[in-house]
């Protein structure tokens, strides 16, 4: 049984297909990548599977028993945790005092303070972020508040992590830091899905890959075979990543 | 400079005594001031009621609520029509009843409304129920308004002030308990905040009637000192504004902003409106456009300020100090 299952899964705002009959699926402890072109409804997607927004029609099941219809902080403690393409810290608050409410409300079972604070501050120190843990969260750079909402999403304690574009507007460098945060999340048992611009990245990291356009399914498979297939290239890679990659 | 260090380390010991003292010095105000003074400090401490539990929800959560009016009204209409029958401290707790009750009835149905609708909306509750308890009065009493018995200022006084103590310390563990925190991120990002696993529709819901349960309380103080009330007096828009006004002033990053902030307030409305008669508000006016202008976090924002300030010329001063030392060796 995959850990993560849509079936049919549409979503229409007005009379446009956003998302259109898609199937998938998310086995546990892989890394799934999720691209294609702007508007190709990747973050619909996200947003239909952590119930930001509701389904048109199709089912969505986590570990067999169906989600949708539920509210977005259900989905969150049976233990999906997304991050956002835009970032959404709490402005008002310091770095800890985020992930702490991750902490606090993430889970179907009530957490104790001395634990949702360890929790915390083990996920800002996962992340690389425990010397910043007083300041506010303004002052923090892009990369570094893209890495508070990935240190908040673990506070839950998450099995399937939606990863939204964490890596746009990074830097080379950045990215590689990056990219090995998300092995490292793995490697700790959780599963990724995640949607992805940057093609270094997905090729580096996903075990098998998802394409979206128009709102339809056109590929799927491991790198090597996105990389060439005909529809794909067309699409969203063009030629010159083929010859790159 | 060990008067810095003192004052850090004994911190919460300090503001304890400090709390006590305050609370000591309203308990004996009565006993060597007149009765027109006791009056005065009794409207600042609702007032201070009123702007503390409205930051709690609004300040924290981003959700302008203009609805203290409605529940301070209702705990004024609560005592004119139950003093001939119960006790005053049954009237309180009633009051705060039908206060938390209306607020959670008046959460459920508006709390999916953002920003300024929200607003809007509460601001139409005070005038909806303006109207509507009019309408109920001319319909079964066939009169408008009502007397009530005044009770004596000194137990007015010391039952406020069992009120700030409760209102004060039940939001300040609030304010540092879990839920403080969910209120704060709601406030940050409500979206976000429901995909941490927060419950936001009945976190914003159920601390909007805990709020609501203080204002409530509040009213039923004030009606006794006030006399005569009709709906226009007990349903009055002065008293939704005031505590935003107040808690705006003096800064909402910290609980104690809001009270300095009704403190200061509330005194200075008296003073001016002994002064200057009518012409008061003109002077609250300009004060609050400066506070605005040159302090957006309010009295408590220059703490930081002052601090970093304070401590900048401490250590110029040992420094000083030192390098005199040194020239001396």
């Amino acid at each position: 049984m995959p850990m993560l299952e849509g079936q049919d899964v549409t979503k229409y705002f007005g009379g446009l297909a956003a998302v259109s009959h898609v199937d998938f699926h998310v086995e546990q402890g892989e890394i799934v990548g999720l691209i294609g072109p702007n508007g190709a409804g990747k973050t619909t997607l996200f947003n239909l599977i952590s119930a930001a927004l509701p389904l048109s029609s199709g089912e969505i099941r986590f570990k067999g028993q169906k989600i949708n219809g539920l509210k977005p902080h259900q989905i969150c403690r049976l233990g999906i945790a997304r991050t956002f393409q835009e970032t959404k810290v709490f402005v008002n608050m310091p770095v800890f005092q985020n992930v702490l409410a991750g902490a606090f409300f993430g889970s179907q079972d009530r957490v104790s303070t001395a634990d949702a604070t360890r929790e915390a501050s083990q996920a800002l120190e996962f992340v690389g972020l425990s010397a910043m843990s007083a300041t506010p969260i303004k002052d923090l750079t892009l990369e570094n508040q893209k890495r508070v909402e990935v240190a908040r999403a673990l506070a839950t304690k998450p099995e399937l992590l939606l990863l939204d574009e964490l890596m746009a507007g990074l830097t080379p460098t950045e990215v590689s830091e990056a990219m090995e945060l998300v092995r490292k999340i793995r490697d700790n048992g959780i599963t990724v899905f995640m949607v992805e611009h940057v093609m270094k990245a997905i090729m580096g990291i996903c075990g098998r890959v998802m394409v979206l356009h128009h709102g339809e399914k056109i590929a799927e498979g491991t790198c090597n075979e996105i990389s060439c297939n005909k529809t794909v290239i067309d699409v969203y890679l063009g030629e010159e990543t083929r010859a790159g990659s | 400079m060990d008067i810095t260090r003192f004052i850090s380390t004994h911190r919460r010991f300090l503001l304890v005594g400090f709390l006590l003292l305050v609370v000591a010095f309203v308990a004996t105000f009565p006993l060597y001031t007149q009765q027109s003074h006791v009056r005065v400090l009794t409207i600042i401490l609702i007032y201070v009621v009123l702007a503390v539990s409205w930051a709690m929800f609004s300040g924290t959560t981003g959700y302008m609520s203009l609805a203290p009016a409605a529940f301070f009204g209702l705990g004024i209409y609560t005592m004119a029509l139950l003093q001939k029958t119960l006790p005053f401290p049954v009237i309180i707790v009633i009051a705060s009843l039908i206060s938390f009750a209306f607020a959670l009835l008046v959460g459920l149905v508006t709390l999916r409304l953002r920003g300024i609708y929200f607003a809007i909306f509460t601001f139409g509750l005070v005038i909806f129920l303006t109207e509507l308890v009019q309408f109920l009065e001319t319909r079964i009493y066939h009169g408008h308004g009502w007397n009530i018995t005044p009770i004596d200022n000194t137990t007015l006084l010391y039952t406020m002030l069992v009120l700030v103590v409760v209102t004060v310390l039940v939001i300040y563990f609030i304010r540092r308990s879990r839920y403080g925190l969910a209120l704060l991120s709601i406030g940050g990002n409500e979206e976000a905040a429901e995909h941490m696993g927060i419950n936001t529709t009945r976190t914003k819901v159920l601390y909007f009637a805990v709020s609501s349960i203080f204002m409530g309380a509040a009213g039923v103080v004030l009606a006794p000192s006030i006399i005569y009330i009709n709906t226009n007096i007990a349903f009055s828009l002065f008293y939704s504004f005031m505590p935003i006004l107040m808690a705006i002033f003096g800064g909402m990053a910290h609980l104690s902003g809001p009270i300095i902030g009704a403190v200061i307030f509330g005194y200075l409305e008296k003073m001016l409106r002994a002064q200057w008669s009518t012409y008061f508000m003109l002077g609250f006016g300009i004060i609050l456009v400066v506070v605005i202008l040159f302090l957006p976090n309010g009295i408590i924002g220059l703490v930081p300020t002052l601090q970093g300030k304070l401590g900048g010329l401490m250590t110029r001063l040992r420094k000083g100090e030192k390098g005199e030392q040194h020239a001396n060796a």
